[in-house]
């Protein structure tokens, strides 16, 4: 009960709440040394200190108030708030195609609770009419929530629980699938789904947003816009990622799973296809393949879900110095797969050849990727590079760490013989690996450079 | 046939019947009458090297077509506490405005354009806001929190302003009372716009995220004089600190006016105090005419049912709109001509608002901010100078089937923004049967205002979550109180009792030369009302007359007065020497000496030259008066004597001379 009184609160500052009898939610008079502050008192930031008194003064704004200058307090009057995104009913229609939200978590469409900041997220069909009316325009939606986890602590067992869950709808029949989801883990989601959904009859469409929807410069109403024109009218049938081009409000752009990588922090155009082209644009209207080749769209519903893992796998960021008791922890504890992310063409140092030599009798999967992020593994080019082949590490071809991380699990899950899991790895699976890289597919501009800066003023970025 | 309103005599006789009078001749009974009252919201730049929550550098403008990148936006309502969208928040969205941002790597980063979250508050800027808002006598906060309050029109490109309160409930004293402060925020400024046409509105993100204060006043003033007393107060305030930044856009204020019985209105961004007395002068009888034309249109319209227009498209050959250039070019466009009736409205549209303005005007405003027609972009039955021919008027009456107490209201715009437009028109005809709408509006010099945005609700503040809490402890805001300004009220009294003319005041306070007299004061051997009035006056005649030199300070004065005091010099040489100084401020003093041609002269030197002046007045002389021979031998030794002697004493001598020993003044 307490709890519910003094939200957020501890220590010292709770400790003068019940003294006064001031509860979370109370209009309360406070008199301090520095003078009189009169306001709500907001639960408080469980993460903040217990110092100060959160308030919301007449004029909505929010001030903090120092336990230690407090004199006096009194609670003059008590309102609690409540909160819910209102429910329309999303309007059907025969004419659009039927499009499944997958919600994993993160939150797509939101609204803040103005008072304490919490978001409230919008997520079923009528909150999401309410919040993104155009949606409605564009296809029926319908929605399932799978489970409540923040983008980073989605894994192996989500992959496998949507894996199913996306069978289970494409033998039901819907026309696209999208999966709402935080963006710092997209692209690990989008590798895992591109292996465990093989052969897909429909869109499969990841979708995320940067800014969060409830400032109103957020690119979730048009990044979910987007999603579902790709997922309910887009010819592509592939397990994509549906994010903003430019940073501008002006398209989005689809990426293979098994290409895709998040390559800013906070940028919109976060991001981008690698050692490739992009898939598609799509705007509201429409998709615009880029791509000229792509798995098309089908009536059957012959899909095959191969919903395995194990997570005895690890990647290894490789440093200069780095000391051989790294592997031998990591063998030492069971691990059965490791992904090198090695410097250049795929290098790692000769103080590190024992360990991985003992790895390998230790019957542990190695695989090499690259630093660079651009470019093919190529370990023929110096000598090191052939030593470590013979110690039994595989390069990878141009597959993503992150890629080739997700697809040494899931090859694991299937089978420990060193041949199956090689002849799994090196198959290309819906250009993990591709067999070329085209003259556009490394573009990384360098600002400043006159003809770049005259590009960038001419182009939205 | 029904009686037709004249609208000039009508405009006339509602101007009379609100009981209008310009400010020239208003009283307090006026404001009393209309229960003027007014609050402040003055937004002062600080002087920081950086932006508020990013490390560019602040300060840094461009021209417009000076950028290096651009990018889109558009801005879209979130859900109000209800759950709601605010009606004219959609109906904005629904027209779909672009907007556009120039970006200059210069003076913009990826923060501003909103694809970095914020970097920590820059200390420098919360140091000044703690500092004024002591001098303000504000209750400082314990703990500062950063909220997000939303503005939809794209003038910053998160959709949301990032400001912070430092401090609450304080007080200015003015000359015959106290206003109230409700509280002073830090807060990131906007972005400036390029152009705002049509669909289209383009802003540069120079001055987006400098630091910015903004005072709010309660509505504790009660005549328009009041407001601007009040405003200068504050500006000056903030300029004692010597923290703040000065020039065209670093100080600017909202000013709220409301009459009683009305609402309260924002009149944003007005640039010059002179300005404030005639805006809202004007704004509390736009206002007061507002209630007057409720009051009339409640007695023949229902206000408890939904208002409702009717509309027709026109046929452009069915009128004479030949002869309207406005509707001419709207044909030739190709948009459309759309006629409105509105129920009721006779004698409404004609209605006196502003000078020189009627009712209608309010629908043009709005119009052009909410379904984006550009003006002209409407006319009506009763406008003040009629286009639309009576017959054209009659056939239209009839095309809408319209009752003798019907306005009429013809408009035109492309096609696609014609229902947004219907829904401003009739939106804007129900708030007029509640009386004044929320708004904010835009001030012109002459003190008029037109409709600017809608006034967003009480909801729009939410905690930004990407900043953490700043603890301010007692140690900190002590540390900060050292060297703090002294109040302006006792410096205005201080000048006042030196003797220091008033009407040289505004100028002192708004250039911050009070510490400098000060200094003079306590430093020199000045008197303290040539000091006063050496900067007030001189110094004032000097920067309105020369180009200042880049290395000139006020510190340059302060040697000056040094430089003479050593040298046994008078301090009246200071006025010569200043224009040189002001201009040439590296020069040394000796150099100035000879630039103005000044040579050091015993005073003896100078006494023993007045016999042979007065025998040579005595042949030279028309006019062979004392007086006149005074004068005029004043007149030949005065450029010598500056600075060499006491230029009162030489006077003195003289008149000695000339009357014998009787003394006599000169001037």
């Amino acid at each position: 009960m307490s709890n519910d009184i003094f939200q957020g609160y501890r220590g010292r500052a709770l400790e003068q709440l019940k003294k006064y009898h001031v509860r979370v939610w109370g209009k309360a008079v406070i008199e301090t040394t520095r003078g009189r502050f009169e306001g709500t008192v907001l639960p408080r930031s469980e993460n903040d200190d217990d110092k100060h008194i959160v308030m919301k003064i007449i004029t909505g704004y929010n001030i903090g108030i120092d336990t230690d200058t407090i004199t006096s307090m009194k609670e003059v009057g008590y309102k609690k708030a409540n909160y819910a995104i209102p429910e329309k009913e999303f309007p059907i229609s025969d004419k659009n195609p039927n499009v499944k939200l997958f919600g994993t978590g993160g939150t797509i469409a939101s609204r803040l609770d103005y008072r304490t900041g919490a978001v409230i997220p919008a997520f079923s069909p009528g909150e999401l009419y309410g919040a993104v009316p155009e949606l409605a325009d564009i296809c029926n939606i319908d929605t399932e929530k799978l489970f409540a986890v923040f983008s980073e602590n989605m894994g192996p067992k989500q992959y496998i629980a949507l894996a199913k869950a996306i069978g289970k709808e494409i033998e039901k029949g819907v026309d696209g699938i999208m999966i709402g989801h935080g963006t710092d883990t997209l692209h690990h989601t989008g590798a895992a789904l591109t292996f465990m959904v093989q052969n897909s009859p429909i869109p499969i469409v990841l979708v995320g947003s940067q800014r969060s929807s409830d400032r109103p410069s957020s690119d979730a109403a048009l990044n979910l816009m987007h999603a579902a024109r790709a997922a309910g009218h887009g010819d592509i049938a592939e397990t994509m990622v549906c994010m903003f081009g430019p940073t501008s409000d002006e398209y989005g752009l689809l990426h293979k799973g098994t290409r895709v990588r998040k390559m800013h922090s906070s940028y919109r155009s976060t991001f981008r296809t690698i050692g490739d082209i992009p898939l598609a644009t799509v705007n509201r209207e429409k998709v615009d393949p880029i791509h000229k080749k792509y798995n098309p769209r089908r009536k059957d519903r012959n899909v095959t879900i191969k919903p395995f893992f194990d997570d005895r796998v690890t990647m290894l960021y490789y440093y200069p110095g780095m000391k051989p008791d790294t592997i031998d922890l990591l063998v030492d504890n069971g691990y059965k797969g490791i992904v090198f992310v090695g410097t250049g063409l795929g290098h790692v140092n000769k103080e590190l050849y024992p360990a991985i030599e003992r790895a390998q009798k230790k019957g542990v999967h190695m695989y090499m990727t690259l630093q660079t992020i651009w470019g093919y593994v190529h370990m023929f080019v110096y000598d090191t590079g052939r030593d470590m082949m013979a110690k039994g590490i595989i390069p990878a071809g141009n597959m993503l760490p992150e890629v080739a991380f997700v697809k040494l699990g899931w090859a694991l899950g299937q089978t420990h013989d060193p041949e199956e899991v090689k002849q799994i790895m090196l198959t290309p699976i819906n250009d993990d690996i591709t067999l070329r890289e085209p003259y556009n597919g490394y573009l990384v501009y360098q600002g400043g450079i006159p003809e770049v800066e005259e590009f960038i003023k001419k182009v939205h970025k | 046939m029904k009686q037709k309103v004249n609208p000039q005599e009508n405009f006339g006789i509602t101007r009379e019947k609100i009981g209008y009078v310009s400010r020239k001749d208003a009283t307090q009974a006026d404001y009393d009458r209309i229960g003027f009252m007014s609050g402040l919201e003055v937004h002062q730049q600080l002087l920081t090297a950086s932006k508020l929550f990013c490390r560019c550098p602040a300060g840094i403008y461009h021209d417009h077509d000076d950028y290096d990148a651009e990018l889109v936006r558009h801005m879209r309502p979130t859900l109000s506490e209800l759950g709601e969208y605010d009606g004219t928040a959609l109906m904005e969205f629904k027209t779909r405005k672009e907007i556009i941002y120039r970006v200059n790597n210069e003076n913009a980063c990826t923060y501003d354009v909103d694809d970095t979250p914020p970097f920590p508050m820059d200390p420098e800027a919360l140091e000044i806001a703690i500092q004024i808002s002591q001098l303000c006598k504000l209750n400082i906060v314990g703990e500062v929190h950063v909220t997000r309050k939303q503005y939809l029109d794209g003038s910053i490109p998160t959709g949301f302003q990032r400001t912070a309160i430092i401090g609450v409930e304080g007080a200015i004293p003015l000359k015959n009372k106290t206003i109230r402060i409700i509280q002073l925020s830090l807060e990131e400024d906007s972005c400036r716009e390029i152009l705002d046409e049509g669909h289209v509105r383009m802003y540069k993100t120079d001055r987006l995220g400098m630091p910015l204060i903004e005072t709010v006043t309660y509505p504790d003033m009660k005549n328009p004089d009041e407001v601007k007393e009040a405003c200068d107060y504050i500006r000056f305030l903030n300029r004692s600190t010597g923290k703040v930044r000065t020039g065209m856009g670093a100080g600017r204020q909202d000013v709220n006016v409301s009459c009683e019985g009305g609402t309260r209105v924002e009149i944003k961004g007005v640039a010059h105090t002179r300005w404030i007395p005639e805006l809202t002068h004007v704004e509390a009888f736009r206002q007061y005419a507002l209630l007057s034309i409720r009051d009339l249109l409640k007695k023949r319209i229902d206000a408890e049912k939904p208002y409702k227009i009717s509309h027709k498209v026109l046929d452009y050959y069915s009128y004479h709109f030949d002869a309207i250039p406005a509707i001419k070019n709207a044909s030739l466009n190709g948009h459309k001509i759309i006629a409105v009736n509105l129920p009721g409205f006779s004698g409404a549209l004609s209605h006196f608002t502003q000078p020189g303005q009627c009712f209608a005007h309010e629908f043009e405003g709005r119009l052009k901010v909410i379904a984006c027609l550009e003006r002209p972009n409407m006319t009506h039955s009763e406008a003040l100078n009629q286009e639309i021919l009576a017959e054209d008027w009659e056939k239209m009456e009839k095309l809408l089937d319209c009752q003798d107490q019907d306005a009429q209201l013809v408009f035109w715009g492309p096609e696609e923004d014609i229902e947004t437009a219907l829904e401003t028109i009739e939106e804007r005809c129900q708030m007029s049967l509640e009386g004044v709408p929320n708004e904010t509006r835009k001030s012109f010099e002459d003190g008029s205002t037109v409709f600017e945005r809608v006034l967003p609700g009480a909801d729009r503040m939410y905690p930004d979550t990407d900043t953490v809490p700043r603890p301010l402890e007692d140690d900190y805001i002590n540390s900060l109180t050292k060297n703090m300004p002294g109040e302006i009220i006792e410096r205005y009294k201080q000048l006042k009792k030196w003797g220091v003319p008033e009407d040289t005041y505004t100028y002192i306070f708004s250039r911050n030369l009070y510490p400098l007299i000060e200094r003079l004061v306590n430093n020199t051997r000045l008197k303290p009302v040539f000091a006063g009035t050496f900067v007030g006056q001189k110094l004032k005649f000097v920067e309105g007359q020369f180009s200042k030199g880049e290395a000139f300070d006020y510190e340059c004065i302060e040697k000056l007065f040094g430089y003479l005091e050593e040298n046994k010099l008078h301090p009246e040489l200071a006025v010569r020497m200043l224009p040189v100084l002001y201009q040439h401020p590296k020069m040394d003093f000796d150099s100035v000496l000879v630039n103005i041609d000044f040579k050091p002269v015993g005073s003896n030197r100078l006494l023993d030259r007045i016999p042979f002046l007065s025998q040579k007045f005595d042949q030279v002389g028309r006019k062979q008066e004392p007086k006149h021979k005074v004068n005029w031998i004043m007149g030949q030794l005065r450029n010598q004597a500056t600075g060499n002697m006491d230029l009162t004493q030489l006077a003195r001598q003289v008149a000695q001379e000339v009357n014998g020993s009787k003394e006599t003044k000169t001037a």
